[in-house]
């Protein structure tokens, strides 16, 4: 032998899944909402969208090499902020505005925080929290009619979205006949399809669907997180007093986008089982909160932030039973 | 059968070997014998530089109670007692023997004998001058596994044929070409024991072996396969439901595990008086001309093992003492074969992945079959935070390497958990 051996610690052999593989498996998933996005609203999707990636890649390349470490653009993730920041804007917004909210997410979000997996919240979700809160006009207003159908799913009805309309009906017309529309079979289809306006990537609930299904089949997203927050909001849905019906409220705004891609997200969601589990149920139980008593219309963003810092205490109360280890034991620690 | 414990992983068995029967390997020109093969304290040389030795000649003595006799495995001179790499430890004292081709064995090997009514401690006695120890990997001594307190009762003696790791098939042959020695093995240990139970535990992958066992009119577990389904407490519980405490033995739920390879050997022991100065193992990988299960003395050098097989076919990148998920990469093929030795991988590749964050996707809490969160003992032990580590379960790790098998990060997880418990152990020991 005349080289040296490579010695390195058990095991040697690894598994096929990489955190790259896994971010451009995400990516591909939401590619059918991003195509479906650019018809229904114009090639100013795809636009609005590619700012939003290119800037994120750009911030997290500079803000890495500032702080002396390896830029690791390459692994999909600043790609993948960037495509869900811009997923959660309107269609019409200023060009300028998916820049500012990827550098906040990215700088501060993200990188500040010491990068890739120490962010304590989702950084797409964070930076549409400060846009939100910096130009709620430009956030709330800049809506674009979708190509076929109109922005709130009811005919005649172009100035607000569902959720919006489920509001504040009397803004809009006669409340009681509104709410009649809403609930209609007719508009919670146009729902499904996506024949309503909305956000960038959450128009199609079905295009979303068949996107989140294939994470889920191949574990990128866990199911309990999944389960937990469709499962507790449509319960919720059910049992409190609103004037939409479940399919409505499962179907409208942000709740698949959220629920399949973004409460999902590793970093920002605990590790435990039982943890996903009650992760995925406050998710639940925040966004309809919002919903129905909120300020806001729509509640899905928030609710994953606030539950997003409340990962680390999450992950300490629900430490799994260890192997041999006496129930009393672990109850008393 | 259900597979009964959480988390686990199911690696790529590439068992290709499983149909290749044992084939004898030669006795090599020189074997370098160490007098640490086992847990424990190693073996106190009684033979020096010059002496004659025959095969099966005692050249270390048990020094303590967890330690293990080595004997000769070839006959000839003793050229040497001096330190020589070493398979686990990196180097250790040697006792290195020159060959003289006669193949004489010592003169106090007994022929076969009927062993049906010879008593326990004799039995035990026999095993422990056989120098026998654990030949699933571990090498702890058989004779203090079989010598529990006074005060603990043993209720059932599970045979480990698991074999979960995956390439490796040494044990798969051993039982198939061998059952009769190991189940005569067994019953000898559970007469040492008086257990009144004996199971068989083995992996549904080796369905020929099921059924082999099933015909001896011996009790047979048949498990899905699942890695590490052939850890101790994995296996108990999966066959008898029940957990061993932490920081516990198998012997605290009335049990103990031995690998089918222990009871062949003990068998051998007992019936013939043959020393442990061989065993099998699976010889694999993409570095070696032929992959095949190969009966080899111990001490024979690995370059002589790859030999047999029909050299390297190119520059070795690596080379594996065990299975692909548990073994010791080596520094040179200088080592020796020891008994622990379950098999030698030979890779003429490596992958050198690069560790990334961690992404706390959760791949290895839900891989981890002992119940403990992987991700947050490792930003502990890397943090130095000791206390914490201990406090989350480091000493429980089993090593089994589930957890940097599903890492997506490529994060040497096992390797920092060695060192946390070395890091733990040694605060407690202050």
């Amino acid at each position: 032998m005349k080289e040296l051996l490579v010695v390195s610690a058990s095991p040697h052999i690894r598994a096929k899944k990489k955190t790259a593989i896994a971010m451009r498996a995400v990516i591909i998933a939401l590619f059918p909402a991003l195509v479906y996005a650019t018809y229904l609203f114009g090639l100013r999707v795809l636009f609005i969208t590619l700012i939003s990636i290119l800037s994120a890649v750009v911030f997290e390349a500079m803000m890495q090499k500032m702080l002396g470490r390896k830029i690791t653009i390459g692994d999909g993730s600043a790609v993948l902020t960037g495509l869900l920041l811009a997923f959660n804007l309107p269609p019409g917004v200023p060009w300028w505005l998916p820049a500012v909210g990827s550098g906040f997410a990215i700088v501060f979000a993200k990188q500040l925080f010491g990068g890739l997996g120490h962010n304590f919240i989702n950084p797409a979700l964070a930076g549409r929290a400060f846009l939100m809160a910096s130009w709620p006009s430009l956030m709330t207003k800049e809506w674009v009619s979708p190509v076929s159908g109109t922005l709130s799913g009811i005919d005649g009805i172009s100035a607000a979205t569902p959720l919006s309309l489920l509001k504040n009906p009397a803004n809009y017309g006669d409340p009681q006949l509104i709410i009649r529309q809403l609930n209609d079979p007719e508009t919670v289809r146009n729902l499904f399809f996506g024949k309503t306006g909305g956000c960038i990537g959450e128009t199609s609930a079905l295009l979303l669907l068949i996107g989140g299904l294939f994470l889920l089949f191949t574990r990128i997203a866990d199911y309990r997180i999944v389960a937990g927050y469709l499962g507790s909001f449509a319960l919720l849905a059910i049992v409190l007093p609103t004037d939409g019906n479940v399919l409505f409220h499962l179907l409208s705004g942000g709740l698949m986008l959220g629920a399949f891609f973004m409460a999902t997200d590793w970093v920002t969601s605990p590790v435990t089982k039982k943890g996903r589990w009650i992760f995925g149920i406050g998710c639940g139980i925040i966004t309809i909160i919002i919903r129905i008593w909120g300020g806001y219309p729509e509640g899905v963003s928030y609710s994953i932030l606030l539950m997003n810092v409340f990962t680390p205490v999450i992950d300490r109360m629900t430490k799994a039973r260890i192997f041999g280890q006496l129930p009393k034991k672990g109850a008393k620690k | 059968m259900l597979s009964r414990f959480a988390g686990g992983v199911h690696p790529p068995e590439q068992k290709n070997t499983e149909h290749s029967a044992i084939e004898v390997m030669p006795p090599p020109k020189i074997a370098y014998i160490p007098f640490a093969q086992h847990t424990g304290k190693p073996a106190r040389p009684i033979v020096k530089k010059g002496d004659e030795v025959k095969i099966g000649t005692k050249i270390g003595e048990p020094d303590g109670f967890i330690s293990a006799s080595v004997h000769a495995s070839i006959s000839g001179k003793v050229i040497d007692i001096t330190d020589h790499p070493h398979p686990v430890t990196g180097s250790s004292l040697c006792c290195i023997i020159e060959s003289n081709n006669s193949e004489e064995w010592i003169a106090d090997l007994r022929g076969e004998r009927d062993v049906s009514d010879l008593p326990g401690p004799e039995l035990l006695a026999a095993v422990k001058e056989a120098g026998i120890v654990g030949l699933g990997g571990a090498a702890f001594p058989t004779h203090v596994k079989l010598s529990p307190p006074k005060d603990r009762k043993i209720d059932t003696l599970v045979v480990n044929g698991c074999e979960c790791e995956p390439v490796l098939t040494a044990d798969h042959r051993l039982m198939v070409e061998d059952a009769g020695s190991i189940v005569e093995g067994a019953r000898i240990f559970q007469k040492i024991l008086d257990a009144p139970n004996l199971i068989f535990g083995i992996e549904d992958n080796k369905k020929d072996a099921i059924e082999l066992f099933g015909k001896q009119g011996v009790q047979v577990f048949k498990l899905r396969t699942k890695y590490p389904q052939g850890a101790e407490k994995q296996l108990i519980k999966a066959i008898l439901r029940r957990e061993v405490p932490r920081g516990g033995l198998p012997m605290d739920v009335e049990c103990v595990v031995h690998n089918i390879g222990t009871c062949q050997a003990a068998f051998m022991a007992v019936k013939f008086g043959k020393p442990l100065i061989d065993r099998v193992l699976t010889v694999a990988g993409d570095g070696v001309k032929q992959n095949k299960n190969v009966l080899v003395r111990i001490g024979t050098p690995v370059r002589d093992v790859i030999e047999f097989c029909g050299g390297y076919t190119a520059e070795p990148k690596k080379i594996i003492f065990g299975g692909p998920m548990m073994g010791i990469a080596q520094y040179s093929d200088d080592v020796p074969v020891i008994k622990g030795a379950s098999g030698i991988l030979v890779w003429k590749d490596v992958m050198v992945l690069e560790p990334g964050p961690c992404v706390r996707c959760a791949s290895c809490v839900d891989a981890c079959p002992m119940g403990l969160v992987p991700t947050e003992i490792y930003s502990f032990v890397s943090s130095k935070n000791f206390d914490m580590a201990k406090d989350y379960g480091v000493l429980d790790c089993i090593e089994c390497g589930c957890c940097a098998y599903v890492c997506p990060a490529a994060i040497p997880l096992v390797h920092y958990f060695k060192y946390g418990k070395a890091e733990v152990w040694q605060r407690s020991n202050q």
